[in-house]
Protein backbone atom coordinates (compact mmCIF):
# COMPACT_ATOMS: atom_id res chain seq x y z
CA UNK A 1 0.00 0.00 0.00
CA UNK A 2 1.32 3.62 -0.63
CA UNK A 3 1.76 5.19 2.42
CA UNK A 4 2.84 8.14 0.79
CA UNK A 5 1.01 10.10 -1.86
CA UNK A 6 2.99 13.73 -3.29
CA UNK A 7 1.68 16.40 -5.00
CA UNK A 8 3.63 15.20 -8.33
CA UNK A 9 2.16 11.69 -8.03
CA UNK A 10 -1.13 11.37 -10.43
CA UNK A 11 -3.81 11.50 -7.84
CA UNK A 12 -7.23 11.62 -9.28
CA UNK A 13 -9.55 13.87 -6.64
CA UNK A 14 -13.17 13.95 -7.66
CA UNK A 15 -14.83 17.14 -9.39
CA UNK A 16 -17.02 18.52 -6.96
CA UNK A 17 -20.02 20.61 -8.41
CA UNK A 18 -22.49 22.52 -6.49
CA UNK A 19 -26.15 23.36 -6.59
CA UNK A 20 -28.05 25.93 -4.36
CA UNK A 21 -31.40 25.37 -2.58
CA UNK A 22 -33.12 28.49 -1.91
CA UNK A 23 -35.95 29.75 -0.56
CA UNK A 24 -37.62 32.02 2.63
CA UNK A 25 -37.65 30.08 6.20
CA UNK A 26 -39.39 27.38 6.24
CA UNK A 27 -40.39 26.78 2.90
CA UNK A 28 -38.41 23.23 2.84
CA UNK A 29 -34.99 23.36 1.81
CA UNK A 30 -33.36 20.95 4.64
CA UNK A 31 -35.76 18.74 3.85
CA UNK A 32 -35.45 18.55 -0.08
CA UNK A 33 -31.74 18.38 0.81
CA UNK A 34 -32.93 15.58 2.90
CA UNK A 35 -34.38 13.81 0.59
CA UNK A 36 -31.87 13.56 -2.31
CA UNK A 37 -28.84 13.15 -0.29
CA UNK A 38 -27.07 10.15 0.63
CA UNK A 39 -25.83 11.05 3.51
CA UNK A 40 -27.82 12.70 6.55
CA UNK A 41 -27.79 16.30 5.70
CA UNK A 42 -24.94 18.00 7.32
CA UNK A 43 -24.47 21.11 9.24
CA UNK A 44 -21.46 23.72 8.59
CA UNK A 45 -21.29 26.82 10.59
CA UNK A 46 -19.10 29.56 9.37
CA UNK A 47 -19.02 33.03 11.86
CA UNK A 48 -19.39 36.27 9.90
CA UNK A 49 -17.71 39.24 11.40
CA UNK A 50 -19.45 42.64 11.10
CA UNK A 51 -22.31 40.83 9.99
CA UNK A 52 -24.73 43.64 11.12
CA UNK A 53 -23.37 46.44 9.73
CA UNK A 54 -26.32 48.26 7.22
CA UNK A 55 -28.77 45.92 8.26
CA UNK A 56 -28.70 45.34 12.05
CA UNK A 57 -31.16 47.80 14.32
CA UNK A 58 -28.67 48.44 16.85
CA UNK A 59 -28.08 51.75 15.64
CA UNK A 60 -24.98 53.32 17.63
CA UNK A 61 -24.08 50.29 18.63
CA UNK A 62 -20.18 50.19 17.17
CA UNK A 63 -19.07 46.72 18.90
CA UNK A 64 -18.20 44.18 16.01
CA UNK A 65 -21.28 41.45 15.73
CA UNK A 66 -20.23 38.02 15.42
CA UNK A 67 -22.62 35.89 13.91
CA UNK A 68 -22.95 32.45 13.55
CA UNK A 69 -24.47 31.05 10.20
CA UNK A 70 -25.38 27.61 9.77
CA UNK A 71 -26.03 26.16 6.05
CA UNK A 72 -27.41 22.55 5.66
CA UNK A 73 -25.92 20.38 2.62
CA UNK A 74 -25.89 16.80 1.33
CA UNK A 75 -24.02 14.79 -1.17
CA UNK A 76 -24.69 12.31 -4.15
CA UNK A 77 -21.94 10.76 -5.71
CA UNK A 78 -22.51 10.77 -9.49
CA UNK A 79 -19.56 8.52 -10.11
CA UNK A 80 -15.83 7.97 -8.57
CA UNK A 81 -14.99 11.58 -10.38
CA UNK A 82 -18.05 13.64 -9.86
CA UNK A 83 -19.66 14.07 -7.16
CA UNK A 84 -22.99 16.75 -6.40
CA UNK A 85 -22.98 18.87 -3.29
CA UNK A 86 -26.26 20.70 -2.27
CA UNK A 87 -26.38 23.57 -0.06
CA UNK A 88 -29.18 24.86 1.71
CA UNK A 89 -29.09 28.72 1.55
CA UNK A 90 -29.41 30.48 5.29
CA UNK A 91 -32.89 31.63 5.24
CA UNK A 92 -32.13 35.31 6.29
CA UNK A 93 -32.55 38.18 3.62
CA UNK A 94 -29.62 39.60 5.90
CA UNK A 95 -27.28 37.12 5.05
CA UNK A 96 -27.10 37.56 1.21
CA UNK A 97 -23.63 38.71 1.26
CA UNK A 98 -22.78 35.28 2.18
CA UNK A 99 -24.55 33.95 -0.76
CA UNK A 100 -22.32 35.19 -2.73
CA UNK A 101 -19.54 32.98 -1.43
CA UNK A 102 -22.03 30.39 -1.85
CA UNK A 103 -23.19 31.14 -4.66
CA UNK A 104 -19.93 31.29 -6.64
CA UNK A 105 -19.13 28.68 -8.20
CA UNK A 106 -22.51 27.02 -8.07
CA UNK A 107 -24.21 25.27 -11.07
CA UNK A 108 -27.36 27.19 -10.25
CA UNK A 109 -29.88 27.45 -7.86
CA UNK A 110 -33.32 25.79 -7.04
CA UNK A 111 -35.86 28.33 -5.32
CA UNK A 112 -38.46 26.58 -3.76
CA UNK A 113 -41.59 28.50 -3.09
CA UNK A 114 -44.75 28.05 -1.48
CA UNK A 115 -48.00 29.48 -3.01
CA UNK A 116 -48.71 30.47 0.11
CA UNK A 117 -46.42 32.90 1.11
CA UNK A 118 -45.35 34.18 -2.74
CA UNK A 119 -43.85 37.36 -1.74
CA UNK A 120 -41.46 36.32 0.22
CA UNK A 121 -39.61 34.32 -2.62
CA UNK A 122 -39.16 38.05 -4.30
CA UNK A 123 -35.87 38.53 -2.78
CA UNK A 124 -34.40 35.09 -3.50
CA UNK A 125 -35.67 35.43 -7.14
CA UNK A 126 -33.63 39.07 -7.21
CA UNK A 127 -30.89 37.69 -5.58
CA UNK A 128 -30.56 35.17 -8.63
CA UNK A 129 -31.96 37.07 -11.68
CA UNK A 130 -29.11 39.77 -10.43
CA UNK A 131 -26.22 37.79 -10.36
CA UNK A 132 -27.07 35.76 -13.54
CA UNK A 133 -27.11 32.51 -11.63
CA UNK A 134 -29.68 30.18 -13.63
CA UNK A 135 -32.14 29.27 -11.21
CA UNK A 136 -35.39 27.02 -11.67
CA UNK A 137 -38.68 27.78 -9.40
CA UNK A 138 -40.22 24.76 -7.54
CA UNK A 139 -43.58 24.83 -5.99
CA UNK A 140 -43.30 22.45 -2.59
CA UNK A 141 -46.74 21.26 -2.57
CA UNK A 142 -47.76 21.61 1.35
CA UNK A 143 -50.99 19.89 2.58
CA UNK A 144 -53.50 21.93 2.40
CA UNK A 145 -51.43 24.48 0.07
CA UNK A 146 -53.57 26.35 -3.06
CA UNK A 147 -53.09 24.73 -5.86
CA UNK A 148 -51.72 27.04 -8.59
CA UNK A 149 -50.68 26.07 -12.27
CA UNK A 150 -47.28 26.74 -13.06
CA UNK A 151 -48.24 29.40 -15.41
CA UNK A 152 -49.90 30.91 -12.17
CA UNK A 153 -46.79 30.77 -10.26
CA UNK A 154 -44.99 32.61 -13.49
CA UNK A 155 -47.07 35.35 -13.60
CA UNK A 156 -47.38 35.74 -9.94
CA UNK A 157 -43.74 36.10 -9.66
CA UNK A 158 -43.03 37.69 -12.81
CA UNK A 159 -40.40 35.69 -14.19
CA UNK A 160 -38.59 35.65 -17.20
CA UNK A 161 -40.72 33.32 -19.68
CA UNK A 162 -37.60 31.73 -20.06
CA UNK A 163 -37.23 30.34 -16.31
CA UNK A 164 -39.03 26.69 -15.56
CA UNK A 165 -41.38 26.52 -12.73
CA UNK A 166 -42.09 23.20 -11.46
CA UNK A 167 -44.74 21.46 -8.57
CA UNK A 168 -42.84 19.58 -6.70
CA UNK A 169 -42.91 17.77 -2.89
CA UNK A 170 -39.48 18.31 -1.65
CA UNK A 171 -40.19 15.01 0.55
CA UNK A 172 -40.01 12.99 -1.97
CA UNK A 173 -36.94 12.12 -3.29
CA UNK A 174 -38.21 11.34 -7.25
CA UNK A 175 -39.78 14.94 -7.37
CA UNK A 176 -37.09 16.27 -6.13
CA UNK A 177 -34.39 14.63 -8.35
CA UNK A 178 -36.67 15.79 -11.26
CA UNK A 179 -36.51 19.49 -9.57
CA UNK A 180 -32.00 18.85 -9.88
CA UNK A 181 -32.40 17.51 -13.35
CA UNK A 182 -34.81 20.42 -14.71
CA UNK A 183 -32.15 22.73 -13.38
CA UNK A 184 -29.17 21.12 -15.00
CA UNK A 185 -31.51 21.10 -18.06
CA UNK A 186 -32.12 24.59 -17.87
CA UNK A 187 -28.46 25.35 -18.01
CA UNK A 188 -27.64 23.23 -20.53
CA UNK A 189 -30.08 24.78 -22.67
CA UNK A 190 -28.60 28.68 -21.64
CA UNK A 191 -26.27 30.21 -24.66
CA UNK A 192 -22.50 29.67 -23.55
CA UNK B 1 -32.74 24.59 17.99
CA UNK B 2 -29.69 26.27 19.01
CA UNK B 3 -26.55 24.40 20.67
CA UNK B 4 -26.08 25.17 23.77
CA UNK B 5 -22.82 27.20 23.78
CA UNK B 6 -24.83 29.60 21.38
CA UNK B 7 -27.24 30.61 23.91
CA UNK B 8 -24.94 30.37 27.05
CA UNK B 9 -21.52 32.95 26.34
CA UNK B 10 -19.40 31.13 29.65
CA UNK B 11 -19.89 28.04 27.83
CA UNK B 12 -18.44 28.51 24.46
CA UNK B 13 -15.77 25.66 23.57
CA UNK B 14 -12.50 25.62 25.80
CA UNK B 15 -10.84 26.38 22.42
CA UNK B 16 -11.95 29.12 20.39
CA UNK B 17 -11.68 29.02 16.68
CA UNK B 18 -9.39 31.81 16.16
CA UNK B 19 -6.96 30.36 19.06
CA UNK B 20 -6.48 27.48 16.77
CA UNK B 21 -5.48 29.33 14.13
CA UNK B 22 -3.06 32.01 15.90
CA UNK B 23 -5.84 34.42 14.75
CA UNK B 24 -5.34 33.89 10.89
CA UNK B 25 -8.22 33.83 9.20
CA UNK B 26 -6.98 33.40 5.54
CA UNK B 27 -4.98 30.42 4.78
CA UNK B 28 -0.80 30.18 3.94
CA UNK B 29 -1.41 28.51 1.11
CA UNK B 30 -4.01 27.47 -1.40
CA UNK B 31 -7.52 28.57 -2.19
CA UNK B 32 -10.25 26.65 -1.02
CA UNK B 33 -13.79 26.42 -0.87
CA UNK B 34 -16.69 25.08 0.57
CA UNK B 35 -16.80 22.12 -1.91
CA UNK B 36 -12.75 21.80 -2.36
CA UNK B 37 -11.89 18.12 -2.31
CA UNK B 38 -9.14 17.11 0.17
CA UNK B 39 -7.06 14.38 0.75
CA UNK B 40 -4.92 13.21 2.80
CA UNK B 41 -1.11 12.22 2.07
CA UNK B 42 -0.28 10.05 4.81
CA UNK B 43 -2.18 7.61 7.38
CA UNK B 44 -3.14 9.24 10.60
CA UNK B 45 -0.09 7.35 12.60
CA UNK B 46 2.44 9.74 10.95
CA UNK B 47 0.90 12.55 12.41
CA UNK B 48 2.27 12.58 15.95
CA UNK B 49 3.03 16.23 16.54
CA UNK B 50 0.32 18.43 14.86
CA UNK B 51 -2.52 19.65 16.55
CA UNK B 52 -5.46 17.97 17.92
CA UNK B 53 -7.82 19.47 14.98
CA UNK B 54 -5.31 18.99 12.50
CA UNK B 55 -4.52 15.53 13.15
CA UNK B 56 -8.38 15.19 12.94
CA UNK B 57 -8.30 16.38 9.39
CA UNK B 58 -5.90 13.98 8.77
CA UNK B 59 -7.67 11.40 9.83
CA UNK B 60 -11.15 12.57 7.96
CA UNK B 61 -9.49 13.09 4.96
CA UNK B 62 -8.28 9.51 4.10
CA UNK B 63 -10.70 9.29 1.38
CA UNK B 64 -11.30 12.28 -0.60
CA UNK B 65 -13.80 14.71 1.47
CA UNK B 66 -14.89 18.61 0.79
CA UNK B 67 -14.08 21.37 2.97
CA UNK B 68 -18.11 21.54 4.03
CA UNK B 69 -17.71 17.80 5.10
CA UNK B 70 -14.82 18.47 6.91
CA UNK B 71 -16.33 21.19 8.81
CA UNK B 72 -19.26 19.78 9.99
CA UNK B 73 -17.07 16.11 10.98
CA UNK B 74 -14.89 18.72 13.16
CA UNK B 75 -17.82 20.99 14.23
CA UNK B 76 -15.94 23.80 13.35
CA UNK B 77 -16.79 27.13 11.05
CA UNK B 78 -15.50 26.47 7.89
CA UNK B 79 -13.13 29.53 7.46
CA UNK B 80 -11.32 27.77 10.70
CA UNK B 81 -10.64 24.67 8.54
CA UNK B 82 -9.72 26.42 5.83
CA UNK B 83 -6.74 27.75 7.63
CA UNK B 84 -5.57 24.41 9.12
CA UNK B 85 -5.81 23.21 5.90
CA UNK B 86 -3.67 25.85 4.74
CA UNK B 87 -1.47 24.40 6.95
CA UNK B 88 -1.34 21.18 6.15
CA UNK B 89 -1.02 21.58 2.30
CA UNK B 90 2.25 23.82 3.15
CA UNK B 91 3.36 21.00 4.98
CA UNK B 92 2.70 18.74 2.10
CA UNK B 93 -0.17 15.91 4.19
CA UNK B 94 -2.41 16.73 2.00
CA UNK B 95 -3.28 17.43 -1.51
CA UNK B 96 -6.37 19.53 -2.63
CA UNK B 97 -8.43 20.05 -5.86
CA UNK B 98 -8.78 23.55 -6.99
CA UNK B 99 -12.07 24.89 -5.96
CA UNK B 100 -14.52 25.28 -9.14
CA UNK B 101 -13.21 26.87 -12.13
CA UNK B 102 -13.78 30.50 -11.79
CA UNK B 103 -17.45 32.02 -12.69
CA UNK B 104 -18.34 28.18 -12.11
CA UNK B 105 -19.41 27.39 -15.21
CA UNK B 106 -19.29 23.53 -14.99
CA UNK B 107 -18.62 21.94 -18.76
CA UNK B 108 -20.99 20.36 -20.55
CA UNK B 109 -19.86 16.88 -20.28
CA UNK B 110 -20.11 17.27 -16.29
CA UNK B 111 -23.31 18.48 -16.27
CA UNK B 112 -24.81 15.74 -18.73
CA UNK B 113 -23.10 13.35 -15.83
CA UNK B 114 -25.03 14.52 -13.45
CA UNK B 115 -28.47 14.13 -14.99
CA UNK B 116 -27.29 10.85 -16.29
CA UNK B 117 -26.42 10.07 -12.49
CA UNK B 118 -29.19 11.32 -11.29
CA UNK B 119 -31.72 9.04 -13.43
CA UNK B 120 -30.52 6.62 -12.87
CA UNK B 121 -29.04 5.99 -9.36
Amino acid sequence: MDSVRSDAAPVVLPTAVKILIAGHFGVGKTTMVGAVSEIRPLRTEEVLTDAGIGVDDLSGVEAKTHTTVAMDFGRITISRDLVLYLFGTPGQDRFSFLWDELASGAIGAVVLADTRRLKESFACIDYFEERETPFVVAVNCFDGGDRFTPADVQLALNLDPGTPVLLCDARDRTSSRTVLVALLQHVLSLPV
Amino acid sequence: MEAPHEQWPDAVPVVRPYAMTSGRTTPVRGAFDLISIVLATRPPEHDDGLHPESAQIIRHSQEPVSVAELAAELDLPAGTVMVLLGDLLAQRLIVTRSPTPARGVASRPVLEAVIHGLRTL
